[in-house]
């Protein structure tokens, strides 16, 4: 009826590349942005914020960044929480140590300090591969997360060994610290979100992200037709991890406020990470959105209604919680493997049909 | 001699007893990764879950006590009995032989032809699955395994070592145990996989499945096979894990140090299996002994996998795996 592209008559070629070639989805995405600027943050109140809205930008920062390094690139990692926490500790040591820098620098700063160690950590993709990578990526997250813990200097010598974000402000409002308030939390995390979203989409529509496609889906023919594996493959290491360390910085910048890096960046994100993205579906931006969305809300429904409606007790509740989402990813790679993207995307398909069958 | 060298005579000898340890963990993994293509993660809290199991048949708990109790208001806990170790562990085989069925009927006949990262990502929802089952079954507190294996210093070791170098070593009599146990299991596995018509099924779909279709060999039943045998294995780990440091959630973690044994030793070879956990265990222990109070101790945490990540890129198959050859 109102979903196709009968009548929508493009006459560049600017408007036939657009990301959005339907009308309707094009009036969506903006509808869902107006949303997000214009009636979330006079909405929001803290429980939201903290409980929902928030993990779910930064996740969904972390899905993307591991999304276009093993549903893009095809090199899968275990290593996301230990970049994550180079993001967070070299934000942490540039708030404390440049008091006069802006959290946006900050935040961006730490994303490059992370791609370079993705870079270093990515150099021996060139000649490991598959499952061997995967477990080779381990040696980074337990390597990095023991040298937070063990090297003093990057907790400024703090006897707890806890790093801790001081109160830093953007135009004059706090962002971090205990007097941050929700909406600004809220909308600095929507601002990253939304610019790296577009950057991500548009990476991956062109000719580097076309290079990682054809290295994920043959890396020996790719070559052959011309595909530089090294390029492409470090790339990928560095845009991802760069999108990691921005998940990680705001996760504790914003987000957590302090952190103990053993609990907040230990193999579990890792895992965590690798759940939305198989969930969401490997290869789309979306599905780094929609992953990232379940994975934060299915614990805090389940909880809400073990505990609250059915009334169990907490300890009971997180035991069932791991039964239910084990078996939910069992249950997605079963039915199917290319996780809620594709579900959305046959959705699609049949509304282009709507009201006819065929 | 010199002390230094004699201590890290006895380092070395118990890093060799935990890169047993190791080893049968790795071996479990080998045998459905062979045999099915499979990469088992759940493969750590299957040790777990059969180790809870075992010493909730013991002390004749109520499986899902907890659960019962919160719905029904009822207030049960133990029926009563004590079940003496070895029918205990009987009964645990068979619940691993249930798994095994369980796992193969609902969740890996569906996903056959897979992608080996879609199954990969499908163990690591089996060992949540798994682990919260466990949880739901027998609770999460630490629990006691005894299942009458002896514990303590060697006597005879400290006592034979102290008259040649006038120091005792002290060597743990479960590490000895269990390092007797596994090569019987060793031993026993290969045994099986040579000399039984079942054994010789297995090694012919780990060879090529279609070919060992093609002759009539059950797919499904050599796959049930192998999971419950690996589930034995996974029994056997936790026995020995759980009598050492009591059985907790910690011991699921044992998978993840399982994962640098198979890259050293090559991900399809049993023997493998074996160097590469002695190889890590020794060289992790050395490693802490010599170096690890420099930098600030605990170094057991990565150094396993830095150093399987600088052999794999010298050497990408590991030790004994099979030479990768790559067509377009």
């Amino acid at each position: 009826m109102f979903y196709r592209e009968a009548g929508d008559f493009k006459t560049t070629y600017a408007e036939d590349n657009q990301t959005f070639p339907i009308a309707f989805d094009r009036y969506r995405y903006y509808a869902v942005l107006l949303i997000g600027v214009g009636v979330v943050p006079f909405v929001i109140n803290d429980y939201w914020a903290s409980a929902i809205l928030i993990p779910f930008l930064i996740y969904a920062i972390a899905a993307m960044g591991l999304n276009i390094l093993t549903g893009y690139c095809g090199q899968v990692s275990l290593g996301t929480g230990g970049f994550m926490a180079v993001g967070a500790y070299t934000s942490y040591k540039l708030m404390t140590a440049f008091p006069w820098l802006d959290m946006i620098s900050i935040t961006l700063l730490s994303g490059f300090m992370t791609a370079m160690v993705g870079l270093a950590f990515g150099l021996p993709s060139l000649r490991i591969k598959g499952f061997y990578l995967a477990v080779a990526t381990l040696a980074a997250q337990f390597f990095l997360i023991w040298m937070f813990n063990k090297v003093p200097w990057f907790f400024n010598y703090s006897a707890s060994g806890q790093i801790s974000a001081p109160e830093r402000s953007l135009f004059g409002i706090a962002v971090t610290g205990p007097n941050a308030e929700a909406w600004v939390k809220y909308l600095f995390c929507f601002g990253f979100v939304f610019v790296l979203a577009w950057i991500a989409r548009n990476l991956t529509r062109g000719s580097i992200g076309r290079q990682w496609m054809a290295i994920r889906d043959m890396d020996i023919a790719a070559e052959i037709i011309g595909v530089n594996p090294l390029k492409a493959k470090l790339t990928a290491f560095a845009v991802s991890s760069f999108y990691v360390g921005i998940a990680g910085a705001l996760l504790f910048t914003v987000y957590l406020g302090a952190v103990e890096v053993g609990s907040a960046y230990g193999i579990v994100k890792s895992f965590l990470v690798l759940f939305m993205i198989i969930i969401g579906g490997l290869g789309s931006i979306f599905g780094s959105f929609a992953g990232a969305a379940f994975m934060v809300l299915l614990p805090v429904l389940l909880r809400n209604i073990l505990t609250g409606v059915m009334g169990w007790d907490t300890a009971l509740a997180t035991h069932f919680e791991f039964v239910i989402v084990g078996a939910l990813i069992m249950f997605f790679l079963i039915v199917e493997p290319h996780g809620l993207a594709r579900l959305w995307a046959l959705l699609k398909d049949k509304l282009r049909l709507w009201p006819f069958p065929h | 001699m010199p002390d230094q060298l004699i201590f890290a005579m006895e380092v070395t000898l118990n890093g060799l007893m935990t890169g047993v340890m190791y080893a049968l963990v790795a071996l479990g993994f080998v045998l459905i990764f062979k045999a099915s293509g499979i990469f088992n993660y759940a493969q750590g809290v299957m040790a777990l879950f059969a180790a809870m199991t075992l010493v909730g048949i013991q002390e004749g708990r109520v499986p899902f006590a907890h659960l019962i109790n919160e719905i029904f208001g009822t207030d049960l806990h133990y029926f009563g009995w004590e079940v003496p170790a070895f029918f205990a562990i009987l009964l645990t085989v068979v619940v691993m032989i249930g798994f095994a069925l369980f796992v193969q009927k609902f969740i890996f006949r569906h996903l056959v032809g897979q992608e080996p990262i879609i199954l990969f990502m499908a163990t690591i929802g089996l060992a949540y699955f798994l682990e919260g089952i466990s949880d739901l079954m027998w609770g999460s507190e630490i629990r006691n395994l005894d299942v009458g294996l002896p514990q303590g210093i060697n006597d005879a070791i400290d006592e034979a070592t102290f008259n040649i170098f006038g120091y005792g070593f002290f060597i743990d009599n479960l590490d000895i145990w269990a390092a007797m146990i596994a090569a019987v299991l060793v031993a026993g596995l290969i045994a099986y996989s040579q000399y039984t018509k079942n054994g010789r099924a297995m090694r012919a779909v780990a060879d090529d499945h279609q070919a060992a279709l093609s002759v009539g060999i059950s797919l499904n039943y050599v796959w049930v096979l192998v999971w419950s045998l690996a589930g034995i294995v996974a029994l056997v780990a936790g026995i020995m894990w759980g009598s050492k440091s009591g059985v907790q959630f910690s011991l699921s973690l044992i998978a993840l140090k399982a994962l640098p044994v198979l890259m050293l030793g090559g991900f399809t070879s049993i023997p493998g299996a074996i160097v590469g956990g002695l190889i890590i265990g020794v060289g992790e222990a050395l490693f802490e002994f010599a170096i690890g109070p420099m930098i600030g101790g605990a170094t057991e945490n990565w150094f396993a996998y830095v150093l399987a990540l600088v052999f794999l890129v010298f050497r990408p198959q590991g030790l004994f795996g099979e030479k990768i050859i790559e067509r377009v």
